[in-house]
């Protein structure tokens, strides 16, 4: 391998490492909020990318009338238990701010699919579609259980990456879709060939990355999601529930998954189940760190990039069991260089 | 005494199902049966000890591979063929176990994955392994001449080595190295204290649970007499996951149920749906998703508690005596037990103990006591083991123990209780107190299985309840632990540090929280234990109950010591009624 | 009881509350007026702390609740609580132990400024008044905090959603008697400023001394309640709760304390 080569795989690595780390993001922020590991987030990833992909085309995707649905299952779920009078009083008033937004990004994605030149407009309907449908799948899958253990949850969580990936199956069938390019500009920097692409994806996951630093930081919104993860008794007693603050984490997550599909949807043929694998090398980088640590598991997704760029060059057929793999001398270091565990105490 | 009822039912019904049932049905029992033998490991090594494992399936296939390469290029005996399979997956999981469970829990779930990808990309792409057609021609296993060939005297083989795992699993969590693998679920720094090597105790409970489900891949090579790739991917991994947390994760029944629902609901969801909406598709994931989550939403610890709760409890009695185990030879009082030399703790900037010298003789009570944050845990956490010293030396009897690990310090005979009870909450008193005499037992993993070990055990849980009568909780022995009051709970903590037969007890405020009376009786008992040549170092708040109690007191502040003596001269020590009270006397 | 004529800001009716499998409060029933201090006293596992999850919609509580003359249902939430004014501050504090102590305070206050409330600054500023250690430690991690200094913020961060209705669990355990002094003069001048509140107390000489009103809870169920003053002078509370030292010294030494508390 010569330096040419190794920078190439290099802007490969960071492009695609960028990308991890705003899923290992993802995944940190949604474990340390509700201790679910977040399996569905590929689910989001490809739904973002093939949404855009069937706006593009013309076509309504069928992500819409799975949030249309949602709201109404969230509507129904908030209505059991109640009186039926309280119920029914509340009715109303439920439909209209749980329906107001399945139905507007219903609207826009209608507008959208006939307007095919409107990148835009593609863009702002595919967040539309997609972020709303995070809460309500911590609605109606996890928070009638949040009190569950890490391990039931994950096993609700890959449950519900079935049901996802099923769902996806049916609305885009299984041939892959690839989206327009954002931009066709390349230029030369020395001897790399350096695409605009690229330069925006890394640009957009930088961006978002110090967005969702200023949020955590600087606003009681975010301080108080951090809060939740710290104690989550004591952030009930300050008026934060579990329920607020899974579903804005789990907001976030979709929001970042999404942003992160519209970022690969030109770059590769997109398949209903393409997030998984994309989401699961996300997964690999935020474990690097514990699932605790943001700065941790954003060094560990970029290793996950240079792992992945790596092995390509040598052994592309097997690039991605080979990123997993190449995860155990990752491990053996670590553990080596560790001088004794801590057992984890519970009390 | 358990009922033994709906062990035996669910053993009469597997008895009896090869009458009942069609071929067909036969052939999906066998595959159940071999998926409950990979969820038992998985209930020992998730449901009960909280390590989660995504690589079983590799494990199944490492077993099923390793029998057929044996039996179809060398045409060994499939006996071989299980010998190799057990040997390559023992080293397997040792090796990641060395690897994850050195770090963190949550690197097992990685590790694994890691090890489930690569194992299934190596069976798919190595012409040895047939790649991805597999192997095909394994030959039946043969028992004394009788081939077993079939479909339903495979069913009899299956299902015996399945009870008999069952059987293993239940004796093993009824022990000792029982007890010890319930530690490891979050307890693990309570458990070094008394003795636990919890660190080899996840790794032998990774490598049994891998044992297990390398022992149905052997079974399975043979009944299929194929081997291919797909069935030991990564998803078969995760499906096993699902087979232990919904059939429930805690219980060894829990393996088979979930199994079972497991298997059946894909068999029927797949007859049925096509029907149902007139069309096929990939609608099966889908509803098999939604039925998974509604079932865990009914019942988040799964299926088993569930079936538990209607079911008839026994009735439990005290262990019956047994001869007491041997003790420690007591010291002569005034002998020299703990020395603290110029020993310093520093949190980053944050100097908690700042040279502290003291040395405790044998056969006394004494009271360690001081405003909040002087520094009087952080002793307790430095003399076991549980922090290293920053700078000094900590000597117990004679022997320099500041660099010992709580586990040798624990063998040298110190025994202490938590500031906040650490117990297993949903075990029994009895359960929780044995877990104290984990030393004074020896019995491992394999005598357990196969209940060698119950002379042993017989005195460990003597010597339990023997503790718990005396700190006054004989009438609560088979109460879960977390039932009890949080004051009970101390005290059940001072019962698990006797069941260690300690030479020094060190009690972190044993008595907050309790009320005059019960203050009253644990004074007595204090007494009582001081009698009979148990040293005891206590931190406690309320002077009032050291005043009567203990032989001298010391008084630290801002990790020093102030003041030193009985009590009564401390009580009127200028220094001491400044740090308490704010008043210059 | 004709001097409670105040009004009541809870009254609680026939009230259960189940701990797992175990009911550990059973059918209490009592209340609690505006301006008062009103205690909870008894030993450990009487249900004391349990009762306080209940009334704080942290367990599930069976039985009638009137919350500031509201009834309950559906049952209100913790959040709809915290909102309509009542405070828990729990035996084990519940701090943001790697969050600074500004932040707790700030948080303390998050309800409110969600409201659109954006008076949080003059809240910390009189919590800093009130709790003056707090200013100096207000870049600290909470985690660094002593004992005493933990309840205060843990004060600091209640009265941060400006409760009509605190409860307090046991907030002197585990502190050194200087500090349990300088709490209860604390709430004793929340008092004075209008919050009502609810104490459950191991400590029931320092309890007793400072409460309007006080109950005695044994297994679950109230065995005595009246004004304080002479449950502090009842026989039987003396026996089982004050507790009488045989030894004189730290008799002495209790009573120096005491005074200076009242």
């Amino acid at each position: 391998m010569n330096l040419d080569i190794a920078l190439w795989l290099s802007q490969d690595a960071i492009t695609n490492g960028a990308v991890y780390a705003l899923l290992a993001i993802a995944l940190v922020l949604v474990y340390t909020v509700t201790r679910i590991i977040f399996v569905p987030q590929g689910e989001f990833i490809s739904f973002a990318a093939l949404s855009l992909a069937s706006l593009q085309a013309g076509q309504v995707p069928g992500t819409v009338y799975l949030l249309i649905a949602g709201g109404i299952l969230v509507v129904a779920a908030d209505s059991v238990g109640l009186p039926r009078a309280v119920a029914l009083q509340r009715l109303p008033g439920r439909l209209i701010r749980q329906m107001a937004l399945p139905l507007a990004a219903g609207g826009i994605a209608w507008w959208s699919a006939s307007r095919p030149d409107d990148l835009w407009l593609q863009i702002v309907a595919t967040l539309a579609i997609v972020t709303p449908l995070g809460p309500m799948v911590y609605r109606l899958a996890f928070q009638p259980i949040a009190h569950a253990s890490v391990l039931v949850l994950l096993i609700v969580a890959v449950a519900v990456h079935y049901v996802l990936t099923g769902m996806g199956l049916v609305f885009f069938g299984g041939e892959g879709l690839r989206s327009n390019p954002y931009s066709s500009l390349s230029f030369n920097v020395g001897v790399l060939n350096v695409t605009a692409q690229s330069l925006l994806i890394v640009f957009a996951s930088v961006t978002l990355m110090a967005a969702l630093w200023f949020v955590f930081e600087r606003t009681l919104y975010g301080k108080a999601l951090n809060a939740t993860a710290i104690n989550r008794t004591g952030a009930q007693l300050i008026g934060v529930s579990p329920s607020f603050s899974g579903q804005l984490s789990f907001a976030l997550a979709a929001f970042i998954a999404a942003i992160s599909g519209l970022l690969i949807a030109p770059t590769t043929t997109v398949y209903y189940d393409t997030g998984f694998l994309i989401s699961l090398k996300g997964f690999v980088g935020a474990t690097v760190g514990g699932m605790a640590s943001y700065p941790l598991a954003v060094v560990g997704s970029l290793l996950v990039g240079f792992l992945e760029a790596g092995s390509s060059f040598w052994w592309s057929a097997f690039k991605d069991s080979l990123v997993f793999t190449l995860i155990v001398p990752v491990l053996l270091w670590r553990s080596l260089a560790t001088p004794h565990s801590e057992g984890d105490e519970r009390q | 005494m358990k009922a033994r009822l709906p062990p035996m039912i669910a053993i009469a019904a597997i008895a009896a199902a090869p009458l009942l049932l069609s071929d067909y049905y036969i052939i999906l029992m066998n595959y159940i049966g071999l998926a409950s033998l990979v969820a038992l490991g998985l209930v020992l090594l998730t449901g009960v000890a909280g390590l989660t494992s995504f690589g079983q399936a590799a494990f199944v296939g490492l077993g099923a591979y390793a029998t057929a390469v044996v039996t179809t290029r060398y045409g060994w005996s499939p006996w071989l063929g299980l010998a190799v399979g057990m040997t390559l997956t023992a080293t397997a999981a040792l090796f990641l176990g060395f690897i994850t469970l050195r770090l963190s829990d949550q690197y097992l779930p990685l590790g694994t994955i890691a090890w489930g990808i690569s194992i299934y990309f190596a069976f798919g792409n190595l012409v040895f392994l047939g790649e991805h057609s597999g192997i095909p021609g394994i030959p039946p296993l043969s028992l004394f001449g009788w081939t077993i060939d079939t479909g339903w005297r495979l069913y009899l083989v299956i299902w015996l080595v399945v009870l008999l795992a069952l059987l293993a699993a239940r004796n093993l969590l009824d022990s000792r190295i029982g007890r010890a693998i319930r530690t490891l679920n979050g307890h693990a720094r309570m458990a070094e204290s008394f003795g636990v090597d919890t660190g080899r105790l996840k790794i032998i409970v990774f490598v049994y649970s891998a044992l297990l489900a390398s022992l149905a891949g052997w079974l399975y090579a043979h009944f299929l007499r194929y081997v291919s790739p797909s069935p030991f991917g990564i998803n078969a991994g995760i499906d096993y996951l699902f087979m232990a947390v919904i059939g429930g994760s805690g219980h060894i029944w829990g393996a088979v149920a979930g199994a079972s629902i497991l298997t059946l609901m894909r068999e029927w969801l797949k007859d049925i749906l096509p029907h149902l909406l007139g069309r096929n598709g990939n609608y099966e994931i889908i509803v098999f998703g939604l039925l998974v989550v509604l079932l865990l939403h009914r019942t988040s610890s799964g299926l088993m508690p569930f079936l538990v709760r209607m079911l008839p409890g026994g009735r439990l009695l005290r262990p019956v005596a047994a001869a007491p185990l041997p003790q420690r030879p007591r010291l002569a009082r005034g002998e020299t037990l703990l020395a603290i030399d110029r020993v310093s703790k520093s949190f980053g900037a944050i100097g908690a103990v700042r040279e502290l010298s003291f040395e405790l003789k044998a056969g006394g009570i004494v009271g360690l006591i001081g405003p909040n944050g002087a520094g009087k845990s952080t002793v307790f956490n430095l003399a076991t083991g549980l922090l290293p010293v920053t700078a000094g030396s900590i000597m117990f009897r004679g022997q320099r123990i500041e660099r010992l690990g709580s586990r040798e310090i624990a063998e040298l005979g110190i025994a202490r209780t938590f500031q906040h009870p650490n117990l297993l909450a949903d075990r029994s008193a009895l359960e929780n107190a044995a877990i104290g005499a984990h030393l004074r037992g020896e019995a491992g993993l394999i005598a357990a299985s196969l209940r060698l070990e119950r002379a042993e055990e017989a005195r460990l849980r003597d010597e339990a309840a023997r503790q718990l009568e005396r700190v006054g909780l004989g009438a609560n022995l088979h109460d879960a632990a977390g039932s009890l009051p949080l004051g009970s709970q101390r005290i059940l903590e001072i019962a698990r540090a006797l069941c260690a037969d300690p030479l020094l007890l060190l009690l972190d405020e044993p008595a907050a929280g309790l009320r005059h009376l019960e203050k009253q009786a644990l004074a007595a008992l204090l007494r009582d234990l001081r009698d009979d040549g148990v040293s005891i170092l206590l931190v406690e708040h309320d002077m009032n109950f050291l005043m009567g109690l203990a032989d001298r007191v010391l008084v630290m502040e801002f990790g020093r010591l102030i003041a030193d003596g009985p009590p009564h001269a401390v009580q009127s020590d200028p220094a001491v009624l400044e740090a308490y009270l704010g008043v210059a006397a | 009881m004709s001097r409670r004529e105040a009004p009541a800001l809870l009254v609680a009716r026939d009230v259960t509350v189940a701990y797992g499998k175990v009911a550990a409060v059973c059918g209490v029933s009592f209340d609690i007026r505006l301006g008062e201090v009103v205690s909870i006293v008894g030993p450990n596992g009487a249900g004391k702390t349990t009762l306080l999850a209940g009334l704080m919609g942290l367990l599930p509580l069976r039985g009638e609740v009137e919350r500031f003359g509201k009834g309950a249902v559906p049952p209100p939430t913790v959040e709809q609580l915290v909102r309509a004014g009542m405070g828990l501050i729990p035996e084990r504090r519940e701090l943001f132990a790697t969050l600074s102590v500004e932040d707790n305070l700030r948080l303390g206050g998050f309800d409110r400024w969600r409201q659109g409330e954006r008076d949080g600054a003059t809240d910390l500023a009189n919590i800093y008044a009130l709790f003056p250690q707090l200013r100096e430690r207000r870049h600290q991690q909470a985690a660094t905090l002593s004992g005493g200094e933990r309840q205060m913020l843990a004060m600091g961060r209640a009265l941060m959603a400006r409760p009509k209705l605190l409860l307090l669990d046991e907030p002197s355990l585990g502190l050194a008697p200087l500090v349990t002094r300088e709490i209860f003069r604390i709430i004793d001048r929340l008092r004075t400023e209008g919050v009502s509140i609810l104490l459950v107390e191991q400590n029931a000489s320092a309890a007793l001394q400072l409460a309007d009103y006080a109950y005695v809870m044994e297994s679950g169920s109230f065995v005595l309640e009246g004004p304080a003053a002479e449950l502090a002078r009842n026989e039987r509370v003396i026996e089982a709760y004050l507790g009488l030292a045989p030894v004189e010294g730290p008799r002495k030494l209790q009573r120096e304390t005491a005074k200076q508390q009242v």
